[in-house]
C-alpha cells in the first residue's frame, strides 16, 4: 500500500514550521484594488440614492398612468396618494416609516444575505478580504459561524418573500398599462416598469437558494426529472447572478427616476397608446 | 534568440531569507517553470522547486507568481510586458521547507480525516449502478489536481493561522459535496460533518477559490454554496426541522441507505452523530466469511490481477493468441 508523504514529527503534534518570511504584504502588481472600489462606490451611490427616495414621502406615482415606483409598493401608509394604495392604509404618517414598510426591510435582507452581494461587500466594505491574495484587514477571523452573520443562513427565507414581493411588483406594471381617460394605455414609462419587473425575477429567480430549493437538495437526478429541469433552468441563470444583481440595481433606481421625474414633472411621458 | 527579463525569487528556508533578483534569458512560448528550470541550469544549481508533468495535471509546481497563486507550469511567460519584472514566491499558507517548496502536509491531514465514500452495505465493488446525470456534479470535483492553490489563498488560513485546526478548506469542502451529491454514497451525516468538522461557517464565499483554480471548478457555485445550503436544511432552517420532527422523515431516510462504517483513517469522522435510526452494520461478508477484495486492503497499488501472480511478458506457449512474426 502507497502511503501519503508525510513526514513523521510534522504536523500538528511535531514541530511547527514557520512561513516564508515575505516583508511585503501582497506582491500583486495588478491593479486588484480597482474592482473593490467599483463594488464600493457602486453600492454606496445606489444605498444612498434609495435611502433618499424612500424617506422623501413624493413623486413616487403618476396617477394619469398608474405608475408606481418599486421603492413605495405596496404603498401602505395614510399619506399614499389617492389610488397608489393597493392594499390599504394601515400605517401611520410618521417621516420615519416608508410607505413600503413591509417589504423594503425584506428586499433589503434578500439583498443583504444574496451570495453575491455577500462576497461583494465582505470584500469592498469589510476587506475581508479586499481581494485574492491580499491580507484580510481584520486580526481575528470566524467567518459566518457566529452570531450576527450566522443568519447569513437564512437567505431562502428572504428569498421566499422577494419571490411574494416580485408578484406583487408585476400587478403593478399590469395595471400600469393604462391610458389618461382610464382605458388602455401604453408608453415609455411601461416598458421600463416590464423591464424592471422582468429583470427582478430573473434576479430572484437565479437566486443560489432557489437553485438548492428546486432540485439542488436532490441527490438523484434521475428519479425526479421535472425537477432535474426546473435546477438546470435556475443553474443557467444562477451563473449570471452577479450580472443580474447589479442589472436589477440599475433598473430600479432608473424606474424609479423615471417615476420621480414623470410625477415632479419634469418632463412628460412619451406615449405610444393612448 | 531570446531576451533577458528581470525575475525575483524568494530564495530560504525556515529560519529566514529574501526576494534575490536574476536575469534570466526567456524565449518564446515558455512557461514560468521553463524560466526556474535555466535558473537552476545556469546560475542558481541549489535553487529548490517542486515540479513533475510541465502540463499542468499534477499540481506540484504551485507557486505565486507576482503575489498571485498560480501554477508555474500554466503561466505562460507572453502575459507579461518584455519589461515587467517577475517576482515569484513559494505557497505563504504553508511552512516553506526551502526556497519554492513549501509543506503542504496540512492538506492531506484534512484529507484523512474526511470520511471516504461509503457504498451501501450489501453493494460490493463492480456492482456500482448509477446514472450520468447523478452522477455529474460530482465529476466536476474529481478534476481536481489538488494543487492546493486554493487552500493557500483562502483567506481563512492564509491570514488567520489559528484558523486551520477548524477549518478544512475549499478542496476538502469539494471533496465533501463530491461524496454528499454521490448517488451511491450512503452516508447521511456529510452535512454535519462539513459544518461542525470542517469549519463550513468560516468560509465567507468571496470566491477566491473559484478564481485561482487551474481546473476551473466552480468550487464556490457548485460545492460550497450547495453544501451551506445543504446544512442550513439539516441546522438553520426552522420550518424543515419542524417538519423532520413531526413527519420524522429521520427514519423514513435511514430505512433507504444503510449507514456507512466509514470514519476516515483518522476516525476524525466518528465526532460528528449519526443521524441513522438504524445501528452501524459490519462490512459485508461472502458466505465464505471472507470480504470483497478492494485495492485499499492490498499490499501492491492496483486491482489485483484475475490471472493470479504472473510476470510479463509471458512466455510464448503460454499465451493463448497468434503472435504475429517479427519482421526481421
Amino acid at each position: 500500500m502507497t502511503t501519503t508523504a508525510t513526514r513523521p514529527g510534522v504536523g500538528p503534534s511535531g514541530p511547527q514550521r514557520s512561513r516564508a518570511a515575505i516583508t511585503a504584504k501582497t506582491l500583486r502588481t495588478d491593479r486588484w484594488w480597482l474592482a473593490p472600489l467599483i463594488t464600493f462606490i457602486g453600492l454606496g451611490a445606489w444605498v444612498t440614492y434609495a435611502t433618499v427616495r424612500v424617506f422623501m414621502h413624493k413623486w413616487y406615482f403618476v396617477e394619469e398612468f398608474h405608475y408606481l415606483t418599486p421603492f413605495y409598493s405596496p404603498c401602505l401608509t395614510d399619506r399614499c396618494v389617492e389610488g397608489s394604495s393597493l392594499f390599504g392604509t394601515p400605517l401611520p404618517s410618521f417621516w420615519l416609516i416608508p410607505e413600503a414598510s413591509f417589504t423594503l426591510p425584506f428586499l433589503l435582507l434578500f439583498r443583504l444575505t444574496c451570495y453575491y452581494y455577500r462576497k461583494a461587500y465582505y470584500r469592498a466594505f469589510w476587506l475581508s478580504p479586499p481581494a485574492c491574495a491580499v491580507p484580510d484587514g481584520h486580526e481575528k477571523y470566524s467567518g459566518e459561524t457566529r452570531f450576527p452573520l450566522i443568519f447569513q443562513n437564512a437567505h431562502r427565507y428572504a428569498f421566499y418573500a422577494a419571490m411574494i414581493i416580485s408578484l406583487i411588483n408585476t400587478w403593478d406594471a399590469i395595471i400600469a398599462f393604462r391610458s389618461g381617460d382610464g382605458g388602455f394605455g401604453f408608453g415609455l414609462g411601461n416598458v421600463i416598469l416590464v423591464g424592471n419587473v422582468v429583470m427582478l425575477w430573473a434576479y430572484t429567480l437565479s437566486c443560489h437558494s432557489c437553485r438548492h430549493i428546486t432540485g439542488g437538495r436532490l441527490k438523484h437526478f434521475s428519479k425526479h426529472p421535472v425537477r432535474y429541469r426546473v435546477w438546470t433552468f435556475v443553474s443557467k441563470l444562477n451563473v449570471r447572478h452577479m450580472q443580474l444583481a447589479w442589472i436589477t440595481l440599475g433598473t430600479l433606481a432608473l424606474t424609479d427616476f423615471y417615476v420621480m421625474a414623470l410625477s415632479a414633472g419634469w418632463f412628460s411621458d412619451l406615449r405610444f397608446i393612448g | 534568440m531570446g531576451t533577458k527579463r528581470h525575475f525575483r525569487v524568494w530564495r530560504g528556508d525556515e529560519s529566514g531569507g529574501d526576494i534575490q533578483d536574476y536575469d534570466v534569458e526567456v524565449n518564446e512560448g515558455e512557461v514560468v517553470l521553463d524560466i526556474i528550470h535555466r535558473l537552476q541550469a545556469t546560475q542558481t544549481p541549489d535553487l529548490a522547486c517542486r515540479w513533475n508533468c510541465k502540463a499542468g495535471k499534477c499540481g506540484s509546481c504551485s507557486v505565486e507568481i507576482n503575489g498571485k497563486p498560480r501554477l508555474g507550469c500554466m503561466t505562460r511567460m507572453s502575459t507579461f510586458e518584455e519589461d515587467e519584472t517577475v517576482t515569484i514566491t513559494p505557497l505563504r499558507t504553508f511552512p516553506v521547507i526551502r526556497d519554492l517548496v513549501t509543506d503542504v502536509s496540512f492538506n492531506y491531514e484534512k484529507a484523512r480525516e474526511t470520511p471516504a465514500f461509503a457504498p451501501p452495505a450489501g453493494v460490493a465493488p463492480g456492482q456500482y449502478r448509477m446514472q450520468q446525470i447523478d452522477v455529474e456534479r460530482s465529476q466536476e470535483f474529481r478534476k481536481c489536481i489538488e494543487c492546493f492553490l486554493c487552500q493557500n489563498t483562502c483567506h481563512v488560513v492564509r491570514d488567520h493561522e489559528e484558523n486551520k485546526e477548524a477549518f478544512s478548506g475549499p478542496r476538502y469542502f469539494i471533496r465533501a459535496a463530491e461524496l454528499d451529491m454521490h448517488p451511491l454514497d450512503a452516508r447521511d451525516d456529510r452535512k454535519q460533518y462539513a459544518q461542525a468538522s470542517q469549519g463550513l461557517g468560516y468560509c465567507n464565499i468571496t470566491k477566491c477559490c473559484t478564481e485561482v483554480c487551474p481546473e476551473h471548478i466552480k468550487i464556490t457555485d457548485n460545492a460550497i454554496i450547495p453544501m451551506k445550503e445543504r446544512v442550513v436544511d439539516r441546522r438553520y432552517d426552522p420550518l424543515v426541522w419542524l417538519g423532520r420532527k413531526i413527519f420524522r422523515r429521520d427514519e423514513l431516510e435511514s430505512e433507504s441507505m444503510a449507514p456507512s462504517v466509514s470514519t476516515g483513517v483518522t476516525g476524525a469522522g466518528d465526532a460528528t452523530p449519526f443521524s441513522s435510526a438504524r445501528l452501524a452494520e459490519p462490512p459485508p461478508v461472502r458466505d465464505d466469511g471472507k470480504m470483497d477484495v478492494t485495492e485499499v486492503t492490498l499490499p501492491v497499488q492496483g486491482g489485483p490481477s484475475p490471472f493470479g501472480d504472473q510476470e510479463f511478458p509471458l512466455p510464448l506457449d503460454q499465451i493463448s493468441y497468434h503472435k504475429p512474426e517479427s519482421r526481421d
